[in-house]
């Protein structure tokens, strides 16, 4: 087992989902059960499904700038990256270390596809449209490029595509990035948007919700598909009232591409890694925010492996009944939902769930919970058997 | 920064004409040319065969190299957490799921579709190496090669364990020629150590500036082509016949947007 790592500081975090921009909005969606899926109104072909959509991007091109990397994933991370002044936030980190000093590490599934799923339906004569030959948002890269450009890092900067292990592995690297004393702080970001590839994709194998979809129901029949951008600039100190990541776990199912561990043994074998990297033990856990996807699968696996490793005191719930599966972005659009929890004391339920399975059912919080969470763990399980927990704790009071 | 000490514990090699390390070294030091002799795609005996038929070109190439440094380390395929890196992904499929988009997207292929994640390699052969470990996939455009090595010696060095890094890019087709050029298939593996008592060794250090990273004079004409057509060979290369020449020497590699990975090897 790994040994236990120093934690590192989360001096800012932000995010913009179908539950709003910026932390307020995220807290107070999230108080009110107000969950942000629609009924698809993205997809030109219909799609009978519910989608997490975020709102006004159509309205807000980048900045002249930035006009090479114009699509709607970069626009998503523009209004990310401006919510709750995080962008200030960052620049100021920057100033403070060098900016060779501050690495930049960017997740996504999809990337830019769309604009290449643009240009392909705006094809002139086999050749993408003049507006689209830009090779910067037809790459996986498209998001590390942008948001290089805007923050002036000079740090590593990589984009991780771990499908939607992708955003929750990138706080694995940054610690070890700022273990090795070769950074002192990370921009993280995780930026997944809408696009025809996903919907139809995940269609075709037959993992959509036709409405909203129910983690943990007895009768949950796939996903809703969200899109989301999640910003967190990492330290390695930090005032002691910010809250810390305190250890990850990753791992590698080796069953199939698309379909869990019947046994959940790489969903295992992360947990135990974060809780070995933190020092604790389950029991130490107040709040597990999960992978919770809504395909019948996922949830009875994860379900089995937090029944068996969990005592029934510890709260579990998943939030994607508030924003969908954001896929690359999944794992830090929970990581800041997870910090609200902790900050805010309190434990979000499991929207849409009303029958829950019921092995899972003791643990699951389906209603919004008061509670007071010292440490809290967050679940992000991808296609290809990519697995990453990661683990929270409060900062200390002020 | 400071710097990465890393050990290099087994190479694997596939490029059309030179399907393995000791074809590369023939090129890379005899000017050997391409054998025109060897197959067009890599068949990777880890794979079962219907895979080893109807899998990807990214995940044949993957498997293929990996398999090769995990022999050439000695190191069992399943004891190796793993890096992957692609410039591109797989374009095939991405034409592929782009054009099927427009026609008729309700008919889109499910494998197809799985198989387009930029992890699809990865999980491909952590399956068949039966391999529980860490595995990641990234991508940094045409740094990708750089930025993957220093990510896999930070991963060796902060776990101390050896790391499986794979990096590979493949060919391109239809519209996405103008904008992601590939016109070759090219893969390289390096099981990377932290530094010990093996060799060859490599001092990796990061800065951020612009680099003068240039293609090694005196390539024979084949992977000269190599690298001209294919964005992973183009950055793996100099590495590559700097290990091959033996001995000690420095190199710059493009390593970020602006980025160079400083390298001196020991050979």
């Amino acid at each position: 087992m790994p040994e236990p790592i120093r934690p590192i500081a989360i001096t800012a975090y932000t995010a913009v989902s179908a539950l709003g921009t910026g932390l307020a909005e995220h807290l107070a969606s999230l108080r009110e059960r107000r969950s942000g899926l629609r009924e698809n109104d993205f997809t030109d072909a219909p799609l009978a499904c519910a989608i997490g959509r975020v709102n006004g991007l159509e309205a807000q091109p980048l900045p002249e700038p930035y006009g090479a990397y114009e699509c709607r994933n970069n626009r998503l991370a523009w209004a990310g990256i401006n919510a709750d002044g995080f962008l200030d936030r960052a620049r100021e980190a920057i100033e403070r270390y060098g900016a060779d000093r501050v690495a930049l590490l960017v997740a996504t599934s999809t990337s830019s596809i769309g604009a290449t799923e643009e240009a392909y339906a705006r094809l002139d004569e086999a050749e993408m449209p003049a507006d689209l030959r830009r090779s910067e948002v037809h790459t996986p890269h498209s998001l590390g490029l942008f948001l290089e450009r805007v923050l002036g890092t000079r740090g590593p900067c990589l984009t991780t595509a771990t499908a939607c292990s992708s955003s929750a592995k990138i706080f694995a690297k940054a610690e070890r990035l700022i273990r090795l004393g070769l950074v002192d702080a990370a921009v993280l970001a995780g930026v997944d948007s809408l696009c025809g590839s996903v919907l139809f994709g995940f269609n075709s194998l037959e993992l959509v919700a036709p409405q909203a979809c129910r983690p943990f129901d007895a009768r949950r029949c796939g996903i809703s598909i969200g899109e989301a951008a999640g910003f967190a600039l990492v330290e390695r100190d930090g005032p002691a009232r910010a809250p810390r990541l305190i250890g990850w776990g990753e791992s590698s199912d080796a069953h199939h591409m698309s379909t869990p561990h019947p046994e959940g043994l790489g969903a295992r074998r992360a947990l135990e890694g974060a809780l070995a990297r933190a020092g604790i033990v389950a029991a130490d856990v107040d709040y597990i925010n999960l992978h919770g996807t809504a395909t019948p699968k996922n949830d009875e696996v994860e379900g089995a492996v937090v029944a068996s490793a969990f005592p029934e005191r510890v709260r579990a719930s998943s939030t994607k009944g508030w924003s969908g599966h954001t896929l690359g972005a999944a794992g830090i659009l929970e990581a800041v939902i997870t910090l609200l929890a902790i900050e805010h004391g309190f434990v979000p339920g499991t929207l849409n769930c009303e029958q829950p399975d019921a092995l899972a059912a003791p643990r699951l919080a389906l209603d919004n919970e008061k509670r007071e969470i010292r440490i809290a763990l967050s679940n992000s399980f991808g296609f290809g058997g990519s697995n990453c927990t990661l683990a929270f704790a409060r900062g200390a009071e002020a | 920064m400071s710097a990465l000490e890393i050990c290099i514990e087994g190479v694997g090699f596939w490029a059309p004409g030179y399907p393995d390390w000791n074809a590369a070294l023939a090129g890379l030091r005899e000017s050997a040319a391409a054998d025109p002799a060897t197959p067009a795609k890599p068949s990777p005996a880890l794979l079962p065969p219907a895979e080893r038929r109807r899998a990807p070109q990214p995940v044949l190439l993957a498997c293929e190299v990996a398999a090769q440094a995990c022999a050439a380390s000695g190191h069992a395929p399943d004891s190796l957490a793993s890096v992957f890196a692609s410039t591109h992904g797989d374009l095939i499929i991405t034409d592929y799921m782009c054009s099927t988009l427009v026609s008729a997207p309700r008919e889109l292929s499910p494998i197809r579709f799985h198989n387009s994640v930029h992890n699809a390699p990865a999980g491909y052969w952590t399956i068949a190496a039966h391999c529980h470990l860490a595995s990641t996939s990234v991508s940094s455009w045409h740094a990708s090669f750089a930025t993957a090595l220093f990510e896999a010696a930070v991963e060796a060095c902060a776990e101390d364990t050896p790391v499986l890094l794979v990096a590979y890019d493949t060919e391109s087709t239809g519209p996405l020629l103008a904008v992601s050029p590939a016109t070759s298939i090219f893969g390289v593996a390096l099981v990377v150590a932290p530094a010990g008592t093996r060799q060859p060794t490599l001092r990796l250090v990061l800065r951020g500036e612009a680099s003068d990273a240039a293609l090694p004079d005196g390539l024979p004409a084949d992977l000269a082509a190599l690298a001209a057509g294919n964005p992973m060979a183009a950055g793996a290369l100099p590495l590559l016949a700097a290990l091959a020449a033996g001995g000690r020497s420095r190199l710059s590699l493009a390593a970020g947007q602006p980025g160079t990975l400083d390298v001196e090897v020991d050979a």
